[in-house]
């Protein structure tokens, strides 16, 4: 193994975004609320993440996500894509997210 | 207390003192319990099915080295039916075959694998072990291939200091998506150590420019989490996220503590699992409602606005230095103690300067051990 073989992924309308094999995300009887749980860290998602989370199966594309939560939110595309790609690389960077 | 308690997010579980390393900067306490002392397979299975009804969603299976315990499996297959996130903190060495893919099936989630140096030779000196180098490169190789995340945990102190670049290194080829740059904090072991560990201050500051380029650099590549050492801070960390806030640990013999070293604040008395229930525990024990919020306070804490970003810091390190397990912790620049942080690493300077082998080490060892008296 390389050192070079790692790069940083970056997202693309193409990406097929799909959560790590190590974060979970589900929901807590206790809190009555939803967790993605990681190695050193528990996460709360909002409602919007959480919508964008659920649409993270490894099947959608980036332009197809954000085309389905346009639609949902009565947005326009290109107004969310920013939010979106932003939340994605975002959340790459942190390992939650595999693009 | 004016808020109401809300449910623990995270547990420690010690499950054994046992271990095959003898690192002088051992977060246990100095008087470690011995095998006999440990509890139960049917203990533990129960602690966990309370502490998941609870509310805990995280466990970390810690120890000692908790692959001693045969049971492991089992316990962690408990956790994972019930829905709770398992990272298993190991020194890896001697895990014998299959094991780790046992652990997989089990549902475990993560592996948090210690290097004690970047090199043989330092990983050899500082745990005290022969050949733990190389059986810790094996394990790593073994969860890569069983599929399992890693995160390498550095713990880092004068003798290894110089070997962050290296560390940082070795983690990427061993293909971690996280490392931990983890100065040495000074409880228990390291307590008893500070002197032999204490790093010099510009190492200190080549260590923190190294890690926020490297930070940087490897964006989205590795994460690197640095854990700043309290000596050199201006601020103290928010020690277990606030005392009894959200986090808790649990003894290898069931003893419930807030913190891993509590055990040092001798006013605090700790209930065991079995005799009280893990709920009446976090919500009842006069140990974990001692410092809980923020009423407990003293000046300069109680007019801080920073009162709820660090909650006081370290009771353990208040204790330590200021002799009062309520005083602010000394770490922070508006103790009226925090002076005596930097004569404390002056001190270990000047007593260390000629001598940079780990010689002096109080090398961890359970024969040591002074059996408790409780």
């Amino acid at each position: 193994m390389t050192q070079t073989a790692r790069v940083r992924a970056v997202v693309s309308m193409q990406s097929r975004p799909i959560l790590n094999s190590h974060a979970r995300l589900q929901y807590d009887t206790v809190r009555e609320a939803w967790a993605l749980l990681s190695p050193e860290r528990v996460f709360w998602p909002n409602e919007v993440s959480l919508d964008i989370l659920r649409l993270c199966d490894g099947r959608h594309s980036v332009g197809q996500m954000i085309a389905i939560l346009a639609d949902q939110y009565a947005a326009d595309e290109a107004e969310i894509t920013p939010d979106v790609t932003g939340f994605l690389q975002e959340w790459s960077d942190k390992f939650l997210v595999t693009l | 207390m004016n808020e109401p308690v809300l449910p623990p997010i995270g547990m420690l579980a010690e499950l054994t003192h046992r271990c095959p390393l003898q690192c002088a900067y051992c977060s246990n306490p100095v008087e470690l319990l011995k095998a006999n002392r440990e509890m139960d397979t049917a203990g533990w299975l129960s602690l966990f099915e309370q502490a998941a009804d609870l509310g805990v969603l995280q466990v970390h299976l810690s120890g000692g080295e908790p692959t001693l315990r045969a049971d492991l499996a089992e316990l962690i297959a408990c956790l994972a039916q019930r829905g709770v996130y398992t990272n298993l903190i190991t020194a890896g060495v001697g895990i014998a075959d299959g094991r780790i893919e046992a652990w997989a099936d089990a549902g475990l989630d993560h592996i948090q694998l210690s290097f004690q140096g970047a090199f043989a030779t330092t990983t050899e000196k500082i745990g005290n072990s022969r050949g733990a180098h190389e059986k810790k490169l094996d394990t790593a190789r073994r969860v890569r291939a069983a599929g399992l995340p890693l995160t390498i945990n550095a713990p880092i102190h004068r003798h290894n200091m110089e070997e962050v670049p290296d560390f940082i290194d070795l983690a990427l080829a061993l293909g971690a998506e996280r490392l931990e740059i983890a100065n040495v904090q000074y409880a228990g072991w390291a307590l008893l150590n500070r002197k032999a560990l204490m790093p010099e201050r510009e190492a200190v500051e080549r260590q923190v420019q190294i890690v926020e380029e490297a930070q940087e650099r490897l964006r989205g590549i590795m994460t690197i989490d640095f854990v700043t050492p309290d000596y050199f801070a201006i601020y103290p960390k928010p020690c277990m996220g606030g005392w009894a806030r959200d986090a808790f640990m649990v003894a290898p013999d069931g003893t419930v503590p807030p913190c891993h070293a509590a055990g040092t604040i001798k006013s605090l008395h700790f209930e065991r699992f079995g005799d009280w229930s893990l709920s009446r525990i976090w919500h009842e024990s006069s140990a974990f409602n001692a410092f809980r919020g923020t009423d407990w306070m003293q000046e300069p804490c109680r007019s801080c606005e920073r009162q709820e970003i660090d909650w006081g810091g370290c009771r353990c390190q208040a204790m330590a230095i200021a002799g009062d397990a309520a005083a602010t912790d000394p770490a922070c620049i508006k103790s009226p103690l925090h002076a005596r942080m930097g004569a404390l690493i002056n001190e270990a300077i000047s007593t260390k300067a000629s001598d940079t082998t780990p010689d002096a080490f109080t090398y961890r060892r359970i024969g040591r051990v002074t059996e408790p008296t409780v």
